[in-house]
């Protein structure tokens, strides 16, 4: 497989060889790939063709699904993901995510980004705790919007602030990889270049996967763009190169529309 | 990508975090375990309730399958019973005192009792019902034994109980429902060989009776069936008109939710509501007889018209609209689309829901009661008006009852109830995998 | 009477020879015109024979109703009037029992007792018999009438379906409309005898009184009252201990069921494949299936005797008719219902939440504690008012297991009565029907009906907002 690794960065993930089944059917491919450190990989390709599915590898939320199975190796570092002896719930901790709908727990504002260092017992003190909360929503971007009715069911946002404050929420964790499964579809056009803008701020701090339907998302946000065709890994690479001058024909045709 | 490639690590400060999360993980796990742990205890605990219910009916149910026979000799004075061709005369035989008969020969077999009120603990041992099972027997035979005759005559209640084993030889006289004396003549017939356990056909072929051994489920069990027959002619039709109105015709607005919102509420309303309403419109009202199936039978429908409407919605539901499409398409109006295309196909469906509601119905006490169903009552009841009871009104008088043998009766009507029951909701199940289609 | 819906066979099979007759008539007439005419009938001519029967059937299966609910009546109180006549210085409730007596001879059950009676006896079958023969003679006018109107306007143009099919309509909607009547039936009968109860007990000394002894005469003078053969002798009617009872039941049930049901069904719900979650659930529903009766057996035959030695083995004294046995089976009971309910609501959860749960680190645990059961919270408080309602309105295991007198306690080893327990003690026996006793079963039946309506409303209302928020 020919994949274009910009040494000039570091490898924060590595993929080898990762295999996925749905029971009987195979959902993915030999997949092989090299994710940088502090930057934003973006995973493109028609419907169904193991962009999500992969994506949920690296924090194995798919040992969710009863029928599916992941072969193949996935570093992180020295934590081997699929390993028996990772620990999903400290790999989930550490690796934060964003999903397609914006999914707000019934609860208030706070309570939603509290959640997650309040399950992990990260803060001591209800000061420490206010102190992350409101870090969390200022990286998200959303401080100044609910600042003054933190005690607001999170139910009652518009749907791009509740997709910010389930970004807040995993932040919150402090992670040092966000995956983000179509995070806009759901959303409108302002709310979706809010956080495509949001995306570009969190870079600095964050390795970023996301997965995406919209081309132009992945041509204006990601510095990597990798495309996937029926379970494969066609081609991997800079993100302006795979937009200019794919070397596949299939990305080719995707790119400029003829299949979708 | 054969050379591995250096990969990098977190900063410090994350590393921590990670660590600290890492430390608490195994108490969090631990507290995972423990509500699964909790759901499993939940679970065996419901289920072992179930299995303390059932083992305790069973054992106390299963010897009521057998009852306890006396053999006697005696000879049954012919001349006094037949017509002068030797045919057996019905109101001679009705007449004869049969009991005295039995007791006679009975006490015969023991010279040596003579006190008056040695004699009458000795016929103690015999049921109270014997001569009258005696006529039964002869009556049925049709003619009548010449000389001695050995004949089974059913014990007393007592002394079925003491030969299963239910009545303490152990417990003091004073507190025991038979003497010493009682117990010793017992045991005398059975070194005898005079005492037997046979099985107990008067409980399937009797209706109720003062004594438990000649008492029976089969006129409760009649009133049952004549019961549900009324509540199977009553709900299911009316049910599955409302449910296709419902479906079809129904044009949104209040009086359509208005229906569905009675419909709903009365699934919920406790049963005996429904015996007060009988009670006061059926009995008070109408002036409806009391105590009959065909009252027990109109308020069940009332109650089950909820349960089969929901079902018969739900399988008219599961048709697709594909198929009343086409017979629409094809000219049809919507009436004959309902009642030639849709409902045959929901058919299977709305046999089970009744066949549910009707099991539901089956169960049902308390509305009975109200209405009077809970009477003694000796007969088989012949018609829809006669006075009857119902298989779950007979186990509640049972219980009720002080005899130790009426307890292990009532335990054996609770299994030939639950008998019904699991038929009934097995073929519900069965019928439902049959004609289980995948649109 | 005893004679109720005796059909009259013959006039049942005439009838339903005559809707068969003018279904063919009808058929035959239509198939005649149609060749005759040379035109195409505008219905299949199956409705045509169906239009026809239906006026001949409605109106004489309506007429044979009426009949039904006018006739007897009439005939009873006519042959009552003769025996007030014959008997002229008998009481009223002696004349109540010949009359009972009277119809049985009437309808060849037992023998006349005497030669009155027996003429008595005559005189009424001799009004049945005339009161069937106008009976016919009547239904055979009304169908003929109905055929003939019916049979005169059958034509290829007549628009037999529609007219079919708009009778049906109908017909369909008077059934749907018998749940509301059943509403209207309990509610009214309910109203009814409650209202004549409370003019004789005021509301106040009902609902907050808080002695409950309708089976004596407390007040001086009802020793008077016995003696002019009244059987309601009246007691004192406050219902607050019988309630309190009823409640300290159902608080017992639901102590042994929502524990056990909410972590079955977080079991079955998050933990349990699909194939442990196949067999344990219907296992669970066994449960629900089995006759309150059954329960009542158990009730009052083992669970009491059981904590009744219990008791005595650790130095208790426990009542043989301890609420905790009645509140502990009936929760037993009420398990199922909880179970299946409360899975319903969690597996209504969106997975979308659980999702995010995870994806934030959480264990199955925190993921089922922290947000499954707060999302599931509204659905679950509206089982759980479900399953209160059931407990409050469950008879056969109090009435055979708890007690009959009304014991204000918050003690669970005590003896407590119910509401449904005195609705059946008050109403089964021989009472007079309109005794102020039997009248007090219908106050606490109205009560009843409305504590559990308004618990089922509460219970559809909190689910309903569960099912707002994930629509």
């Amino acid at each position: 497989m020919d994949t274009v690794v910009d040494m000039a960065k570091a490898i924060k993930i590595q993929a080898k060889d990762v295999n996925v089944f749905y029971g009987e059917k195979q959902a993915l491919n030999n997949v092989s790939i090299d994710i940088e450190d502090r930057s934003v990989t973006a995973f493109i390709g028609p419907s169904g063709c193991g962009k999500s599915t992969f994506l949920r590898c690296f924090n194995r939320m798919n040992d969710v699904i009863p029928s599916c199975r992941v072969e193949g190796s996935i570093m992180m570092g020295d934590v081997d993901v699929n390993s028996l002896q990772t620990d999903p719930v400290l790999l989930r901790a550490r690796i934060g995510m964003v999903f397609q709908k914006p999914n707000p727990f019934p609860k208030t504002i706070f309570e939603n980004v509290a959640y997650g260092p309040r399950i992990h017992g990260l803060a001591q003190s209800k000061t420490e705790l206010d102190d992350m909360v409101e870090d969390s929503l200022k990286k998200a971007g959303l401080w100044g919007e609910v600042a003054d009715r933190l005690a607001d069911q999170a139910t009652g946002l518009s749907g791009g602030q509740q997709q910010r404050l389930c970004i807040a929420r995993a932040i919150a964790v402090g992670p040092d990889v966000l995956l983000m499964d179509e995070p806009c579809s759901a959303l409108d056009p302002i709310a979706t270049s809010v956080i495509e803008e949001l995306i570009s701020e969190l870079q600095q701090r964050f390795t970023i996967l996301i997965v995406t339907h919209s081309m132009q998302q992945a041509a204006r946000v990601s510095q990597k763009t990798a495309y996937f065709h029926l379970g494969t890994l066609v081609e991997y690479g800079d993100t302006k190169d795979v937009f200019t001058l794919p070397k596949n024909e299939q990305t080719e045709a995707y790119i400029s529309g003829k299949i979708g | 990508m054969n050379n591995p490639i250096e990969m990098i690590q977190p900063d410090a400060e994350t590393q921590a975090r990670f660590e600290k999360i890492a430390q608490g993980l195994k108490k969090r796990h631990a507290a995972s375990r423990r509500l699964k742990t909790y759901g499993i205890m939940a679970i065996v605990t419901a289920i072992s309730f179930l299995a303390i219910l059932l083992t305790t009916i069973i054992s106390n149910g299963y010897t009521a399958i057998q009852q306890t026979e006396l053999q006697i000799t005696l000879t049954i004075p012919a001349e006094k019973l037949q017509y002068d061709d030797g045919a057996i005369d019905p109101v001679k035989a009705r007449n004869f005192n049969w009991n005295g008969l039995i007791k006679k020969a009975f006490l015969a077999e023991f010279p040596d009792v003579t006190a008056m009120l040695d004699q009458r603990a000795l016929g103690e041992i015999l049921s109270k019902n014997a001569g009258y099972d005696l006529r039964r027997l002869i009556e049925a035979k049709g003619s009548i034994p010449v000389g001695e005759t050995k004949v089974w005559i059913k014990t007393s209640d007592d002394v079925d109980m003491l030969m299963k084993g239910r009545l303490d030889r152990n417990l003091d006289e004073a507190q025991r429902r038979l003497s010493n004396q009682q117990i010793g003549w017992i045991d005398s017939l059975v070194a005898d060989d005079r005492i037997r356990l046979v099985f107990n056909d008067t409980f399937f072929t009797a209706a109720d009776s003062r004594e438990p051994e000649s008492a029976g489920v089969l006129g409760a069990t009649v009133g049952s069936v004549m019961a549900l027959f009324v509540t199977v002619l009553l709900a299911l039709p009316v049910a599955v008109m409302a449910a296709v109105y419902l479906e079809y015709f129904a044009p949104p607005g209040r009086v359509t939710d208005f229906i569905e919102v009675n419909i709903n509420n009365l699934a919920a309303v406790p049963s005996i509501v429904f015996g007060l309403l009988g009670l006061a419109v059926f009995l008070g009202f109408f002036g409806m007889p009391r105590s009959a199936p065909l009252v027990g039978g109109m308020v069940l429908a009332l109650m089950t018209l909820p349960t089969i409407i929901i079902a018969t919605r739900a399988s008219i539901r599961a048709v697709p609209t594909s198929i009343r499409d086409a017979a629409l398409g094809l000219g049809a109006s919507r009436m004959q689309a309902a009642i030639d295309h849709i409902l045959p196909l929901a058919a299977p469906g709305i046999l089970t829901g009744t066949i549910i509601g009707i099991a539901q119905a089956l169960g049902e006490t308390a509305p009975l009661i109200m209405i009077g169903m809970v009477a003694f009552i000796v007969d088989v009841p012949a018609t829809l008006t006669d006075p009857a009871t119902a298989l779950p009104v007979q186990i509640y008088i049972w219980s009720d009852s002080a005899e130790r043998a009426f307890y292990e009766r009532s335990s054996l009507a609770i299994m030939v109830l639950l008998t019904f029951l699991i038929t009934m909701n097995i073929s519900a199940v069965l019928l439902r995998r049959k004609f289980e289609k995948k649109w | 009477m005893s004679d109720f819906l005796s059909p009259n066979l013959v006039v049942f099979a005439m009838t339903i020879a005559a809707a068969f007759l003018s279904f063919y008539l009808a058929t035959g007439r239509v198939r005649k015109q149609a060749i005759a005419s040379q035109t195409k009938s505008h219905s299949l001519n199956q409705y045509y024979g169906f239009y026809v029967s239906l006026w001949v059937l409605v109106p004489a299966i309506l007429l044979a109703l009426m009949w039904m609910f006018a006739a007897d009546p009439m005939l009873t109180s006519a042959a009552k009037a003769r025996m007030v006549d014959a008997y002229p210085n008998l009481p009223e409730s002696f004349l109540n029992l010949k009359m009972a007596q009277l119809v049985n001879i009437a309808s060849g059950y037992i023998k006349a007792p005497d030669a009155v009676m027996a003429a008595q006896a005559e005189l009424l079958r001799a009004a049945q018999a005339s009161a069937d023969r106008a009976r016919s003679l009547t239904l055979a006018a009304v169908m003929c009438n109905g055929f003939f109107y019916a049979f005169r306007r059958v034509s290829p143009e007549l628009r037999a379906r529609v007219l079919c099919e708009a009778f049906l309509r109908r017909l369909f909607f008077l059934s749907a409309v018998v749940a509301i009547l059943t509403t209207i039936g309990i509610v009214a009968s309910l109203l009814f005898e409650a209202v004549r109860f409370f003019r004789e007990i005021s509301l106040f000394d009902f609902f907050f009184g808080t002695h409950w002894s309708p089976m004596t005469a407390l007040r001086p003078g009802d020793a008077a009252a016995a003696d002019e053969f009244v059987a309601g002798s009246t007691g004192s009617f406050g219902m607050v201990p019988v309630m309190a009872g009823t409640l300290l039941v159902a608080v017992i049930a639901m102590a042994v069921a929502v524990p056990i049901g909410l972590f079955s069904a977080i079991y079955t719900s998050e933990f349990a494949s699909w194939r442990v979650r196949n067999i344990v659930k219907p296992t669970l529903e066994v449960l629900a299936g089995v006759p309150t009766v059954v329960y009542g057996f158990f009730a009052a035959l083992t669970a009491a005797p059981f904590f009744r030695d219990l008791g005595l083995f650790v130095g208790l004294d426990v009542s043989s008719q301890s609420a905790l046995a009645a509140g502990g089976v009936m929760g037993i009971m009420i398990i199922p219902f909880i179970s299946s309910l409360s899975d319903d609501v969690i597996t209504a959860v969106p997975q979308s939440l659980r999702d995010g749960a995870y994806g934030l680190g959480s264990t199955r645990g925190e993921t089922i504690i922290r947000v499954v059961l707060p999302a599931a919270f509204p659905g679950l408080v509206g089982a759980f008012l479900l399953a209160i309602s059931r407990a409050i309105g469950e008879t056969m295991i109090v009435v055979m297991a708890a007690g009959v007198a009304a014991n204000m306690t918050i003690n669970p080893l005590e003896s407590v009565t119910t509401v449904t327990v005195q609705i059946v003690m008050l109403l089964t026996g021989d009472n007079e029907f309109d005794s102020v006793k039997t009248l007090s079963a219908f106050a606490l039946g109205m009560t009843l009906f409305v504590i559990t309506l308004l618990l089922n409303v509460a219970a559809l209302t909190a689910s309903r907002r569960l099912g707002q928020r994930y629509e």
